[in-house]
């Protein structure tokens, strides 16, 4: 297994360099050097001298990706996407366009980010769970067809409609938890239910529906018929049986997801103000902050990657028969 | 279904816990309530706090309470007037010729003019480990190693902390910072022009920085002190002199900027140690000055918080301003000491809608109003003068106003064949006729709910040059009728388009529809109203407006290139004085051809002259002609159609006082206060937490779930029973 | 009147789009095995309430895609001069509703705007007061006594022109099945409202009559109020939410079909020959899907607008250059979203390849392409099918999340998520502008619960996976019950 990690890890490396490619191509096309240089030295009196010097301290004054000037390996080193590529491998990020170090920047906006993405993660997954193996447990019948509707009803509604309304009500009306913002420590938990228990409500309807095909898909093979022949109650064969052997596609969809938790949610953080990588994100989209960006999407990619390993391991906890060569 | 039952007890659980208080949705810790503490907002983050690069409005807020330049403006006097901050006096230009000779200022012959500036004596830095000593007598922070930063993260993690008087010669340090290579000054490329030997400085350290660069040293800290500014003298330790190239009398306003306060030679040395950027420890982050109040907690993601300088010089309340301003009680605190609030909290806020909340349920302080909130808000009063909304009222929120000193206008580029200068009288009779049609009055009570009033020419009020009531009415656009201008009718817009060869809009000669084009950078969204209205406008003239929505770069960049046939773009001033407005018409700062601030590429050679006798003029009657002819001039040329000057308005809860909107100084929490007490009340009253749904919640939940466990068990025995008889 | 026809690109994909779904109709009807699949869908009452639905959404999203610029009065020397503003012929039957526009908010159905002006009184004095509104309900004289009597006359008429609508539609309709079967039209109505048709008639009917009734009273209201109130700069809010139809209905749709060749073509390619092929196809999707896709929507957004910001003589008019921009947007969605279809499709290859009788086409000296063309592609057409269904509420959807975050649609397109984005704030005001929300809700949920409970029904009857487990709650009473 040691082996086969190593090995996945090294398909790994083509696949973050081609991202990497393709953020700088998609980047670069949008913002010449030059845009990012005016857009942080502001709008008034804004020199072409000042605009030149920023680029040279930052090294965005080489070319692009070929010097046809330079000669033989500087040809392709002394380039922008060189130099700032090749420090990404090393996780150094280096530095936000306006100073600040983004290594130190990610590592506190990580915190705010699991505090609203693991737990709305985790229960979630109990609520739809449960839900699904309600909607199983009673099917054809009228709770579990009103069930299916309620939860198709419940994906129509954008998700903004589930923000704009639980702020609406729930702090604004009935003063429960504060609109917005966040803290550290004993004090979390206030900003934390309402994102959380949104983000909750807002996953029922289709994580329902999906968990329950894939349980009614379980529910007709013939170990189940066994199980209740042996006369096993239906609770029983639910939890015993049919759960556990739903495992490996609820996985499949559920541990790729995980690493990614750490990037946040873009638009639950910007409305509720939580200080996490989502809105790190928006906000270096808006200002055009090529380091975080790109940064930003390194990490994704990574973690992808990294999720998509832990699943295979994951098969193989669950199921012994599986095997990793 | 349990489970969600089982999770929305837990939660009521935690909330019942952590909301044991009165109020469950206080946003603060419960330690803070009842301190004199001021709640507020802020929305970008600040991307600067080193004085020489800071230019921003958000990035003033904190930087105007810590730092200290030599002048501030007056809190209450209008119109707006400098007076004495770190300075002793107001510093008075004395000008001589190129031989070195003394001479009046009006004298013909004038080479450059020296400010001499006296400080205050006894002024100390806040307390910083900067300037901490050693037990054996030098620096305790000067020459630190990787250990001693080891368990490093922010400033506070410096046990100990020190500070020192104010020296003439800070501020001549900052001023050599202007040139600093490894900073940008936004204001080095002007100041270079006017302060003697500024550029040759910048040149200077620009060899040694590449020189440092290049012995593998880049980033070790560049010593200023060991470059000579000739342009800046430090006479004893607390008298400094600036020697400005001809005459500049808009230099006195700069100095009541933060690109003047001083900074130490110290605290940049500091900054400058290796393992200090890693750290984020650099002075654009924990600014370093002698103002009433430090930064003591800074995280640009969340939060920002000035507390108190405990050094602080002292400074006391003014004694005089306006004559309304005695009966609003803002008089009351006349001669006692400043500042009067212990800490000033800021609290990142993304979003309008919960911003706005948040200072309905009292936990915002002050609060700017978008113009949707502001129905609810703000009434005007049958006399058209704004009060707060009853409702508002019986909260007790009481509503500040103030017209900007800014600008907005829609502009022509003048480089263009059809709205431009190459069209001659044609097109001058096209852009008077828009001018008429853009019904900026409309405009202000459909987005700005009437917070604002109609440009009549460049300069907004509250500014020397600015004239009220009939006389100053751009006959263009307006006309002088009952008491009040009015807009000329839409009829003498079309008459206008038709003398300029558009009759309903189609080109006499060819039969073509005249199109015009937009440019804008606004493309969100909420903006989308905003194009649809200036569309309506071109329709009164059945003229055909197609717009051009791009991202900020791209519109500033056809900006630049004087692609752009016509955009809406605004000012701001950056100092109370006409120049600051009416260079912005001048050739020579054409943004196509010079990259200057000329956005509309104005040029007009009569123009130009007027404008560089205009601005070494006191102001003054004569004043007044030469502006009122230049004015004149823009007015018949049109330009720009001249938008509107915004009207600030801020709303704020009946515990805060001393609060009167300045455009120009930035340095005034410490002029507020608040009444905690009366605070901490408001909020209970209005934060009364509604639980029925809560209740209403786990009833549906449980009805919900016992028909389903009955089915279940039902059927359960159903299965069960068979079973047993086989 | 004399117009320049306008085809913006949109348009001419949609209307491709209608044509294959019309030649595939045709082929199906020869194709006893997909025409079982359909007949199953035909059958539930849900799926085909659905469809009557979407299928008035469809209609106003065609009729707001046949574009044309009008001619301005006044030409000289016989040369006609056209408008430069693009309309459609939706815009043409609706024009009352889009000519009739106040100067800002006001309620729906209300003859009021919604906040108080200084108004100028005959005698001079100024006061404070809600000024009637320029059209809506502009026809009273007194708005508060007569427009009770106003509403009820209206939504009357249009009760009973709906009634007539219904009775037409409905008669109409047995009569076309009596023909077909050879019964009386009155055994035919008895079928129909037992249920006992082939085609579930009766839930299509009864859908039909509540979309009716619903709609000819808002029509007739419409003729003279705002139903929907106005916004900000007091366009009619209705006009709006119907023109979002199209916008939503071309990113549902477009998206997929415009990807759908590279999904299906790669798909097929990696899964038939495998190899390098299917390495660098793997690689290619496996490093596209490690993106997150926000930011590389976001990125490409931003990228496709700078082409088009930078190219301004590329497009005669800003409809075409919105038009553009949609169609960007499409392919930006469809390119982060291919490549699970990409993905599903490999592996049903690798599986189809290995069956009888392609192994036999191939023993045979078929060539490759012939194989993958007439036996591989026609066995995954089902996958393409359910996943274009199951896409489309997806993509409406995260059209208004993509506005919001600033890289959706061009702001002079009129979306859902446009509509949403402006409206956000409008509930803070207070007294609450709560229409132009309510309304974006209504009629996107609307929108997407149809296409949502439709899609069901497409998967349940086409994905052999699920049959199984469907069939059981569909399965006739035992006979013994009847």
């Amino acid at each position: 297994m040691f082996a086969y990690v190593v090995r996945r890890v090294l398909y790994a490396i083509p696949i973050v360099i081609g991202v990497n490619l393709i953020t700088f191509a998609l980047f670069f096309v949008v913002n010449t050097p030059d845009d990012m240089a005016r857009m942080q030295l502001g709008i008034k009196r804004v020199t072409p001298e000042a605009i030149h010097k920023w680029k040279a301290e930052r090294g965005y004054d080489k070319p692009l990706f070929y010097d046809g000037q330079a000669e033989g390996r500087d040809k392709f080193t002394n380039t922008i996407f060189f130099t700032k590529s090749i420090r990404m491998f090393v996780f150094d990020f280096g530095r936000e366009d306006n100073g600040r170090d983004i290594a130190n920047e990610i590592s506190t906006r990580m915190v705010p980010s699991l505090a609203i993405a693991l737990p709305t993660f985790i229960l979630s997954l109990l609520v739809t769970i449960s839900f699904a193996l309600l909607l199983v447990l009673f099917r054809a019948t009228y709770l579990d067809f009103w069930g299916v509707v309620l939860c198709v009803a419940m994906m129509s509604v954008s998700s903004l409609f589930y923000i704009i309304g639980g702020q609406f009500l729930v702090a604004k009306l009935w003063n429960l938890v504060p609109i917005s913002g966040y803290a550290n420590g004993l004090d979390a938990p206030r900003f934390l239910i309402l994102p959380v228990v949104v983000g909750i409500i807002g996953g029922i309807g289709a994580g329902t529906r999906w968990y329950r095909t894939i349980f009614l898909e379980e529910i007709n093979r013939d170990y189940v018929r066994t199980a209740r022949a042996k006369g096993l109650s239906e609770l029983r064969v639910m939890f015993g049986h049919v759960l556990k052997n739903a495992m490996i596609p609820i996985l499949t969809g559920v541990v790729v997801v995980i690493p990614t938790l750490f990037l946040g949610s873009l638009i639950t953080e910007s409305f509720f103000g939580i200080p996490g990588l989502g809105s790190y994100t928006i906000d270096a989209i808006n200002s055009q902050d090529f380091a975080v960006v790109r940064a930003m999407v390194f990490i994704g990619s990574v973690l992808y990657i990294i999720g998509l390993i832990l699943t295979d391991i994951s098969y193989t906890l669950v199921d012994p028969r599986v095997r990793l060569q | 279904m349990l489970r969600l039952a089982q999770t929305i007890l837990a939660c009521a659980a935690v909330l019942a816990v952590s909301g044991c208080g009165d109020v469950w949705n206080d946003p603060y810790p419960a330690v803070d309530r009842g301190l004199n503490v001021l709640y507020s907002a802020f929305t970008d983050r600040p991307k600067h706090l080193d004085p020489v690069q800071s230019y921003s409005e958000d990035e003033a807020t904190y930087n105007a309470q810590i730092y200290e330049p030599p002048l501030q403006y007056h809190y209450l006097r209008r119109p707006y007037e400098l007076v004495p901050l770190l300075a002793e006096s107001l510093p008075k230009p004395i000008y001589y010729d190129d031989q070195d000779r003394e001479v009046s200022a009006d004298a013909p012959g004038v080479a450059y003019g020296v400010y001499e500036i006296r400080i205050r004596s006894g002024v100390r830095y806040q307390p910083h480990p900067a300037f901490a000593q050693a037990a054996s007598g030098g620096p305790r922070y000067q020459s630190l190693t990787a250990d001693d930063l080891a368990g490093i993260r922010s400033l506070a993690d410096f046990r100990e902390t020190g500070t020192r008087e104010l020296e003439a010669a800070d501020f001549a340090y900052q001023i050599k910072r202007l040139a600093h290579p490894r900073l940008h000054s936004p204001i080095f490329g002007l100041m270079s022009e006017y302060i003697v030997g500024l550029k040759e400085l910048a040149a200077a350290l620009k060899d040694a920085d590449k020189a440092l660069a290049d012995q593998g040293k880049p980033g070790v800290w560049l010593d200023l002190t060991r470059f000579a500014l000739p342009g800046v003298e430090v006479v004893d330790a607390h008298t400094y002199r600036i020697k400005v190239k001809g005459r500049y009398p808009q230099f006195v306003y700069w100095l009541a900027m933060n690109f003047f306060a001083p900074v130490p030679m110290e605290v940049d040395r500091f900054y400058a140690q290796p393992g200090m950027a890693e750290r984020n420890l650099v002075l654009d982050w924990y600014p370093v000055g002698t103002g009433p109040y430090m930064l003591t907690e800074n995280n640009p993601n969340a939060r920002m918080v000035l507390e108190r300088n405990p050094n602080y010089h002292g400074e006391r309340y003014p004694a005089d301003g306006e004559a309304e301003d005695r009966s609003a009680g803002l008089l009351a605190d006349s001669g006692r000491p400043l500042p009067f609030i212990d800490r000033v909290v800021f609290t990142r806020e993304k979003e309008g809608i919960p911003y706005w909340n948040k200072f309905l349920q009292g936990y915002y302080d002050q609060s700017g109003i978008s113009s949707d909130s502001f129905d609810r808000a703000v009434r005007v009063s049958v006399e058209g003068q704004t009060a707060v909304s009853p409702e508002m009222a019986q909260k007790g929120i009481q509503l500040e106003t103030a017209v900007s000193t800014a600008s907005r206008y829609f502009a022509f580029n003048w480089l263009d064949p059809v709205v431009g200068g190459p069209g001659g009288e044609r097109a001058k009779k096209l852009r008077q006729a828009i001018s008429i049609a853009l019904d900026w009055e409309e405009f202000i009570s459909i987005f700005a709910n009437g917070r604002g009033i109609t440009g009549q020419s460049p300069i907004p009020p509250g500014i020397f040059g600015f004239i009220e009531g009939e006389h100053g009415v751009n006959p263009v656009t307006h006309e002088w009728v009952g008491n009040a201008p009015r807009r000329r009718p839409i009829d003498a817009a079309r008459r206008l388009l038709a003398e300029a060869g558009y009759p309903n809009g189609r080109d006499e000669t060819t039969g073509q529809p005249l199109t015009l084009m937009l440019d804008t950078t606004e493309r969100g969204p909420d903006d989308k109203s905003r194009l649809d209205w200036l569309r309506k406008q071109f329709a009164k003239l059945s003229i055909q407006l197609e717009i051009r929505g791009a991202d900020y770069n791209r519109f500033q960049e056809r900006v630049r290139k004087g692609a752009a046939q016509m955009f809406v773009w605004g000012w701001n001033a950056d100092y109370p004085d006409p120049e600051n407005f009416l260079f912005l018409f001048l050739t020579q700062q054409s943004r196509a051809r010079l990259q200057g601030e000329n956005a509309a590429n104005y040029a007009n050679p009569e123009y130009d002259q007027l404008y560089e006798r205009m601005r070494l003029m006191d102001n003054g009657p004569e004043r007044q002609a030469v502006i009122d002819r230049m004015v004149a001039i823009l007015r018949e040329d049109a330009p720009w159609s001249f938008g509107f000057h915004p009207k600030d308005y801020s709303l704020r809860h009946a515990w805060i006082g001393n609060a009167k909107p300045n455009q120009m100084a930035r340095n005034t929490l410490k002029y507020m206060k608040v009444d905690p007490v009366l605070r901490a009340q408001r909020r209970r009253e209005w934060n009364t937490v509604v639980l029925w749904p809560l209740g209403l919640m786990a009833l549906l939940i449980a009805a919900g779930i016992t028909p389903a466990a009955i089915a279940l068990r039902r059927r359960e025995r159903a299965r069960a029973l068979p079973s047993v008889t086989r | 009147m004399p117009i320049l026809p306008v085809v913006l690109w949109t348009d001419l994909l949609l209307f491709a789009l209608i044509g294959v779904a019309i030649a595939a109709a045709f082929y199906v009807r020869g194709q006893p095995h997909l025409l079982a699949g359909w007949r199953g869908v035909a059958a539930g009452g849900a799926a085909m309430s659905a469809l009557t639905v979407l299928t008035a959404f469809v209609a106003v999203g065609v009729l707001d895609s046949i574009h044309f610029r009008a001619e301005l009065g006044g030409s000289k020397g016989g040369e006609h001069r056209y408008a430069v503003e693009v309309t459609s012929l939706f815009d043409v039957m609706v024009s009352g509703l889009r000519a009739r526009t106040e100067k800002t908010y006001s309620a729906p159905l209300s003859a009021q705007l919604f906040s108080r002006e200084s108004v100028e009184r005959a005698d001079g004095t100024q006061s404070r007061e809600f000024p009637r509104l320029r059209h809506g309900g502009a026809h009273l004289k007194d708005p508060q006594s007569e427009a009770g009597a106003d509403f009820a006359g209206r939504v009357l008429r249009g009760s009973a022109l709906a009634l007539v609508l219904w009775l037409a539609v409905g008669g109409f309709l047995a009569a076309a099945l009596a023909r077909r079967h050879g019964v009386t039209a009155s055994e035919v109505w008895r079928d129909i409202w037992r249920g006992d048709t082939s085609v579930a008639w009766r839930a299509m009917l009864v859908s039909a009559g509540l979309l009716l009734a619903v709609a000819c009273p808002v029509s007739m209201l419409a003729e003279a109020w705002h139903v929907f109130g106005t916004d900000k700069v007091g366009q009619d809010v209705l006009y709006q939410t119907l023109k979002s139809i199209r916008t939503a209905l071309v990113i549902g749709t477009l998206t997929t079909l415009v990807t759908l060749p590279i999904a299906v073509g790669l798909g097929i390619l990696a899964g038939y020959f495998g190899g390098w092929v299917d390495d660098v196809i793997q690689y290619i999707y496996t490093t596209l899907n490690s993106i997150p896709g926000v930011l590389l929507i976001a990125a490409s957004v931003l990228m496709m607008q700078v082409v088009i910001d930078t190219h301004p003589d590329w497009f005669a008019t800003s409809a075409e250059r919105a038009d553009a921009r949609l169609l960007a947007l499409c392919l930006i969605l469809g390119v982060t979203s291919w490549t699970g279809l990409c993905r599903l499709l490999r592996g049903e290859t690798l599986k189809l390849r290995e069956l009888d009788y392609v192994l036999a086409a191939r023993a045979f000296g078929v060539s490759q392409a012939r194989i993958m063309a007439r036996h591989i592609l026609p066995n995954l057409m089902h996958i393409v099918l359910i996943s274009v269904v199951m896409d489309f509420s997806g993509l409406v959807l995260a059209e208004a999340v993509l506005s919001y975050v600033g890289v959706g649609v061009d702001p002079s397109t009129i979306s859902f998520g446009t509509m949403i984005n402006s409206a956000r704030m409008e509930l803070s005001r207070e007294p609450m502008v709560w229409w132009s929300l309510l309304a974006a809700f209504v009629f996107m949920f609307l929108l997407v619960l149809s296409a949502n409970l439709f899609a069901d029904a497409v998967r349940d009857a086409f994905d052999p996976r699920m049959q199984s487990l469907v069939r059981p709650r569909r399965a006739p009473r035992p006979a013994g019950a009847a």
